[in-house]
């Protein structure tokens, strides 16, 4: 490894590996490892399950649930919107070719009193779900309608709306929409993790509602899609883009030292020898004294030998629990997925419960996700520690990426990549770029 | 472009059926793996092959009587130099050639962890070659004809030695694994893919408005 880089990266997680793609693709030359001996950092999945018992020094017989390679276990729990970033970062690279992706069976969203309702997926529904009264679902139905007309480029189409100005706030009183509705829309189908959007302009909400809608209508039952095998398979696709256009890959090998010459990195150790670059992507974990710890995390896994109460036996769902449902600040996220992902044997099932921490008692935080699951046989907690760069890499030329967050879906995991190579380049992202590498394979 | 799995099937042609592989290929680096794809896809054969960049994704069909079978042939990408493959190179392969260098005994060595490598992790169906490559370069021989063969006979492997420079035995080892492959009456392998949704094309298809429904 005595050889001299453009960028070496350090971690495996999806975003590094998806940035090391995106500079391989780019003509730069990069070095890319982990400490770890499996790809994927915090965003893999485990296998075999005798490793998740370990990881989770968690006593139990793993042998009881079938062949462990059999299973490949999310640490994190996220779904991709169908016409959202990173499918386009797929499409683009081509690594779509590597994945196989299924579309999420169901959508649902919990109401006080502790029942769930499916996300009306248009209009009709929106005049035959039980989520709201009779009244309610006209206010919704129409503001569904303007959302579905609204056209940015279009004024005609804004009804007399600067999107700009008007809150979210303001929309939902001109459709005179309920606490109940706004809840609804606001978290489970604009997906945003607690109520600080309410007081900005809803151009944003506006977005994110047509991302939903639009990612809805491509595949029908759900806007989300989920990769067989599991999430950890991102991270794999974009690494082997990353190695076809030359990026050379290193697992199980520690970093112990990044080297700096007046500020600027210029290199990092590793087993007696240097290598040389010019700048260094990584995850939080590999750079303490350049992250702050924003928050936590807590996150549950529980293996069921069933489907989600309440979902019509869906093999695939999500469930969002807006906070004001259950008098929280922050929304708590379900997501199911099963067998016929290629993540469990045959008639399990794996929900993920998370949400952000806000008291001393964070598994506690979980209950209202939990008791959705029925019986669980077995529970993996874990709380994790939030973390941010407090350094741009403008001077040091060290880019670190941001913790993975609660959201259920890849949105902000995209913007956070798409922004360290800005700043890692100067520029965006080329996507034209890497056009020639798909004729070339045809 | 087709996505993984996305073998067409003629509507009910008679010309016979169309069956669709992931052939997977494995062995220590300089070997020639990406060498023998290249004289089998191709027909080219590169003295100075440089290691593998770009084009790691290649497919090459091969007739047999009233059976058409097509390989997605994968390429390590060089992720095998420091024991880095992915998982996912190995997932759903049906196929493999595990390759290593006749005149370089450590290659040899390293082919037969490959192999231990792949009935660990890959399905147990999957059909494994071994093909001793740079069987031009007979006079600098390190590994014996017999010796490799009596490996490949204790594991069930087809083996042949090949060279990518004459193109020797080339055609033949994918042929032979042509012929070793189970063709089911779907034209799918035993063990038939999980068909998804197919994300190239939602590009094609005209813009889904929202809420439509």
């Amino acid at each position: 490894m005595d050889e001299e880089y453009d960028v070496i990266v350090l971690g495996t997680g999806l975003k590094e590996c998806i940035l090391s793609g995106l500079m391989s693709v780019s003509g730069k030359k990069v070095l890319h490892m982990d400490r770890n001996k499996y790809y994927g950092g915090e965003s893999a999945s485990i296998t075999p399950l005798e490793d998740l018992f370990k990881r989770f020094e968690k006593d139990g017989d793993a042998s009881q649930y079938g062949r462990g390679r059999d299973w490949n276990v999310d640490l994190i729990p996220k779904f991709l919107m169908a016409k959202g970033q990173l499918v386009q970062l797929l499409l683009h690279t081509g690594c779509t070719r590597y994945l196989e992706f299924k579309v999420i069976e169901g959508s649902y969203v919990y109401k006080k009193g502790g029942k769930i309702h499916k996300v009306p997926a248009d209009e009709k529904e929106a005049i035959t779900t039980s989520l709201m009264g009779l009244f309610e679902k006209r206010h919704f139905r129409n503001y569904l309608m303007y959302i579905h007309k609204f056209d940015e480029n279009d004024p005609k189409t804004h009804d007399g709306v600067d999107a700009t100005k008007t809150t979210a706030e303001e929309l939902y009183k001109k459709f005179s929409l309920d606490k109940n509705t706004q809840d609804f829309v606001g978290h489970a189908v604009s997906l945003h993790r607690n109520d600080d959007y309410i007081k900005q302009p809803v151009l944003d909400q506006i977005r994110k509602n047509k991302l939903y809608y639009d990612s809805l209508a491509t595949y029908g039952k759900s806007p989300y899609l989920y990769p067989l095998y599991g999430l950890g398979e991102l991270p794999q696709g974009f690494a082997r883009l990353s190695a076809i256009y030359g990026g050379v890959y290193m697992l199980d090998k520690p970093c112990d030292e990044i080297v700096y010459e007046d500020g600027k990195v210029v290199g990092v150790k590793s087993e007696g020898e240097t290598a040389k670059c010019k700048m260094v992507i990584c995850d939080p974990s590999y750079v303490p004294g350049k992250v702050k710890k924003v928050g936590q995390v807590v996150r549950a896994i529980c293996l069921l030998d069933h489907p989600i109460p309440n979902t019509k036996d869906a093999l695939s769902c999500q469930i969002i629990i807006p906070q004001n449902q259950v008098n929280r600040k922050n929304d708590i996220y379900v997501c199911c997925v099963s067998y016929t992902h290629q993540v469990a044997v045959k008639g399990y099932f794996i929900a993920l419960v998370a949400t952000t921490v806000e008291t001393d008692n964070p598994e506690k935080e979980l209950d209202h996700g939990l008791n959705l699951l029925g019986q669980i046989r077995e529970k993996f907690v874990s709380v994790s520690d939030l973390y941010e760069p407090t350094d741009t890499g403008e001077n040091s030329r060290v880019f670190v990426s941001s913790s993975y967050d609660a959201t259920t879906h890849f949105e902000t995991t995209c913007l956070d990549v798409l922004d360290i190579f800005k700043r890692a380049t100067g520029e965006d992202f080329d996507f034209s770029k890497v056009k020639t590498q798909e004729e070339a394979d045809e | 472009m087709a996505g993984r799995g996305g073998a067409q099937w003629p509507n009910g042609a008679a010309q016979g059926k169309i069956c669709q592989f992931k052939l997977v290929l494995l062995g220590e680096s300089a070997v020639g793996k990406s060498s023998l794809v290249l004289r089998f896809v191709k027909g080219q054969f590169h003295e100075y092959q440089e290691s593998t960049i770009g084009a790691a994704f290649l497919t090459q069909t091969v007739c047999l009587d009233d059976t058409t079978v097509k390989f997605e042939i994968w390429d390590t990408a060089g992720q095998e130099r420091y024991h880095s493959l992915a998982p996912m190179y190995y997932r759903g392969a049906q196929a493999a050639i595990v390759v290593y260098d006749i005149t370089n005994q450590d290659t040899f060595g390293r082919a037969k962890t490959w192999v231990k490598e792949l009935q660990r992790q890959a399905s147990p169906n999957i059909v494994i070659a071994l093909a001793g490559n740079k069987a031009d370069l007979a006079n600098k021989r390190m590994v014996e004809y017999d010796e490799a063969q009596a490996y490949a006979e204790e594991n069930s492997l087809l083996f042949m030695e090949t060279s990518a420079k004459t193109a020797m035995n080339v055609n033949d080892i994918f042929l032979a694994i042509a012929k070793k492959l189970p063709k089911s009456e779907q034209g799918q392998a035993s063990q038939p893919r999980q068909r998804g949704v197919d994300l190239n094309e939602q590009n094609q298809s005209s813009s889904g408005g929202c809420c439509k429904s």
